[in-house]
């Protein structure tokens, strides 16, 4: 009982990591009908950021606010300079030049902070851990992600919701072309979405830094669920982001637990070692292809 | 058609004479292949230092004769290994291929570096097929079979009692070859053998699960970034009072890393840089001194490796004659660091194993430390395979 809380614990800090990068995403994607593979890569270039900044000052919290205003300014610069340039064409045309971004700042990365893996040491007030169950600590750290998360979470909501902005946005994300008629500016708020949405994606780095090494390529596999989040979400929506990313983290947690254990009830020995982490990579494909069946155009989507 | 064929041939007779101009029939072509790019680097970089090292000792020379080393970095992809290699090989004769890391990379190339008629040496990757069916006279391996490493936990774990010990590799393919390995010498109870997927970052989930199962011990192979993470939160979680065996998961090449945290960790190896002898004291300090970090076992064999053609070649007078150099290579008439080192007849070692563990050494920097010899002479389960004599 107790591991399946700690189990749903991870599931849902998994989810919240997912959540900030996907928030950006889904809005890039959802206003300006824009595919930015690169997005990922400003969780990478956040957690290297983090590592400079805390060298130099010493400070986690300075760290924590240096990199991830760095990372928006980042990802304005890579507005100015590319993105503004592929607005309008293809989706191949964006996804190539948007995949060759990863690429370059990938080798750039490298040139600047080379290949060994770097490390960000946990703040020393956060650095204990709460007996959650027999034998285990569960990290203070991680409690401290799961807040953390929450409350950016509610902060979205409050903007999105409540703001003048939010509502350009949220009718940017269900039929752009109008709200562009309508006089709103939408390069503008383009500008805004993706400072933002870049800075999001920096802060989850800079969050997770101290959980895992800061190598280049640690944003590659989050990045692919970060499109699994937006698909299952409904392209445009941070609402359906948050509970997508929720409902991914803990299918993916849980389910990796479950999977095993019922292999390994099922199966011999030899088999269920191969068969259950197998089906534990796919489940949630399959839990994205189960809710894209029943809703196309996802949990909170607008159908087209 | 024809008419390329004709360029093809006098472009590689126009290359064949520019080589000839720099390298004598009887000089040493070597082509050094390891991971010298990506997340892996730091594998590559030990072997390349540890070979390097030795080189400069001898003077640039092996057996005697000028020595000419091309240095490929294969990226961890089997395809831009082959394709490099071959570009090396096609612009000059090669007497030697060293390398590489990662078996993947080894069994891509092996076939081609045979045919061509060069000798094979792995300083790393030790494909139990080149031990067992596949064994071949021109290839040799100076580091161990895949599964041994693993093999000395699961001995050390039966040896100490340990009932109940729970498994931990990634998914692919040597994941599942290295627990097969702990489970040959282990005769206690697997509780759980957990397979996670190569690229996870975060192993909250397996930690649990490891808490949950109490075992006696736990057995890990996670290599490179995989066993950073997972020894950092290993260690956050509290759960260090669990013996914790593993081999490549806290070695030099990933303690700088891992620091604190990965103290106490036991590993299995064949070599350590506090083993007891004359030879291994000089290549650590020499290799300290140089580089300004702590060898690992890719360093050491990749040393060995240059040490064993350099006799090799003196003992054959040149590297010409591949099968006179072979044959030389069997006697392995060299100071190895490892001390005690022979070839079995399938060209992989008989060598020692020891239990190691990470400790601080007298500079404060992590490095693994000997606890005690668990396999005396030992030979890889596959060389009954193999039908060389």
């Amino acid at each position: 009982m107790t591991l399946l809380l700690v189990q749903a614990l991870n599931g849902v800090q998994l989810g919240l990591t997912l959540f900030l990068i996907a928030a950006g995403l889904t809005l890039v994607f959802g206003v300006m009908d824009f595919i930015n593979l690169a997005h990922g890569v400003q969780y990478m270039v956040g957690a290297y950021l983090a590592v400079s900044f805390y060298d130099a000052s010493g400070s986690f919290l300075l760290a924590l606010i240096g990199a991830s205003l760095a990372t928006g300014a980042l990802g304005l610069l890579l507005e100015a300079l590319v993105f503004r340039r592929l607005m309008g064409r293809g989706h191949l045309d964006q996804v190539l030049a948007t995949f060759g971004l990863i690429l370059t700042i990938g080798e750039l990365v490298r040139l600047i902070w080379g290949t060994s893996p770097l490390q960000l040491p946990v703040p020393r007030l956060l650095s204990g851990a709460v007996p959650l169950m027999s034998g285990m600590g569960y990290p203070v750290y991680r409690i401290m992600l799961i807040v953390v998360g929450l409350a950016v979470a509610g902060g979205m909501a409050l903007v999105i919701g409540r703001t003048k902005i939010g509502m350009q946005l949220r009718a940017g994300a269900s039929n752009a072309a109008m709200v562009n008629a309508l006089g709103v500016d939408i390069h503008r708020m383009f500008r805004l979405v993706f400072g933002v949405g870049a800075m999001l994606a920096g802060f989850a780095g800079v969050l997770a830094a101290p959980l895992v090494s800061v190598e280049a390529g640690m944003s590659d596999n989050l990045l692919i669920l970060a499109f699994v989040v937006i698909v299952v979400g409904g392209v445009g929506s941070v609402r359906g982001a948050f509970i997508a990313a929720i409902l991914v983290g803990l299918v993916d947690t849980l389910g990796r637990s479950l999977v095993t254990a019922a292999a390994l009830a099922l199966l011999p020995p030899m088999a269920a070692g191969h068969v259950g982490p197998a089906l534990a990579s796919m489940l949630i494909y399959l839990f994205m292809a189960a809710v894209l069946a029943v809703r196309p155009a996802g949990l909170f989507g607008v159908p087209a | 058609m024809k008419r390329i064929w004709a360029a093809g041939l006098a472009l590689g007779a126009a290359m064949a004479l520019s080589a000839g101009g720099t390298a004598r029939a009887a000089d040493v072509n070597v082509a050094f292949v390891a991971t010298l790019s990506g997340p892996a680097a730091t594998l590559g970089k030990q072997l390349e230092d540890g070979f390097k090292l030795r080189l400069d000792q001898l003077g640039g020379k092996l057996g005697g004769e000028p020595a000419h080393v091309s240095i490929i970095d294969d990226e961890l992809k089997p395809d831009v290994a082959l394709t490099k290699l071959k570009a090396v090989m096609e612009s000059r004769h090669i007497n030697f291929v060293v390398g590489p890391i990662f078996t993947i990379v080894e069994a891509a190339i092996f076939k081609p570096v045979i045919r061509s008629g060069a000798i094979f040496i792995s300083p790393n990757a030790g494909w139990s097929y080149l031990a067992g069916k596949g064994c071949n006279p021109h290839f040799f391996a100076t580091s161990y079979e895949n599964g041994q490493p693993h093999s000395v936990s699961g001995q050390y774990a039966t040896d100490a009692g340990y009932k109940r010990v729970f498994l931990l590799a990634p998914d692919y393919q040597a994941g599942h070859e290295a627990l097969a390995g702990f489970k040959s010498r282990y005769k206690g109870t697997v509780v759980a053998e957990d397979y996670v997927p190569l690229t996870s970052m975060d192993f909250q989930s397996e930690l649990a699960k490891i808490a949950q199962a109490k075992p006696d011990a736990i057995y890990a192979f996670l290599p490179g970034g995989l066993g950073i993470n997972f020894v950092k939160q290993f260690h956050a979680a509290g759960l260090n009072h669990i013996p914790f065996l593993s081999a490549f998961t806290a070695d030099e090449s990933v303690l700088p890393a891992e620091g604190n945290a990965a103290l106490g960790l036991y590993g299995g190896a064949d070599w350590a840089p506090d083993l007891n002898n004359p030879t291994n004291k000089a290549f650590v300090a020499a290799f300290e001194a140089k580089y300004h970090y702590v060898p690992a076992t890719y360093a050491a064999q990749a040393y060995d490796t240059a040490s064993l053609i350099d006799a090799a070649v003196r003992e054959a007078g040149g590297a010409g004659n591949a099968d006179k150099v072979a044959a030389a290579m069997m006697k392995a008439d060299f100071k190895s660091v490892r001390g005690n080192f022979r070839f079995n007849h399938n060209h992989y070692p008989i060598q020692d194993f020891y239990l190691t563990k990470v400790v601080k050494g007298a500079d404060g920097k992590l490095q693994t430390s000997i606890v005690k010899k668990v396999l005396t002479d030992a030979a890889d389960p596959y060389a009954g395979q193999c039908r060389m004599k």
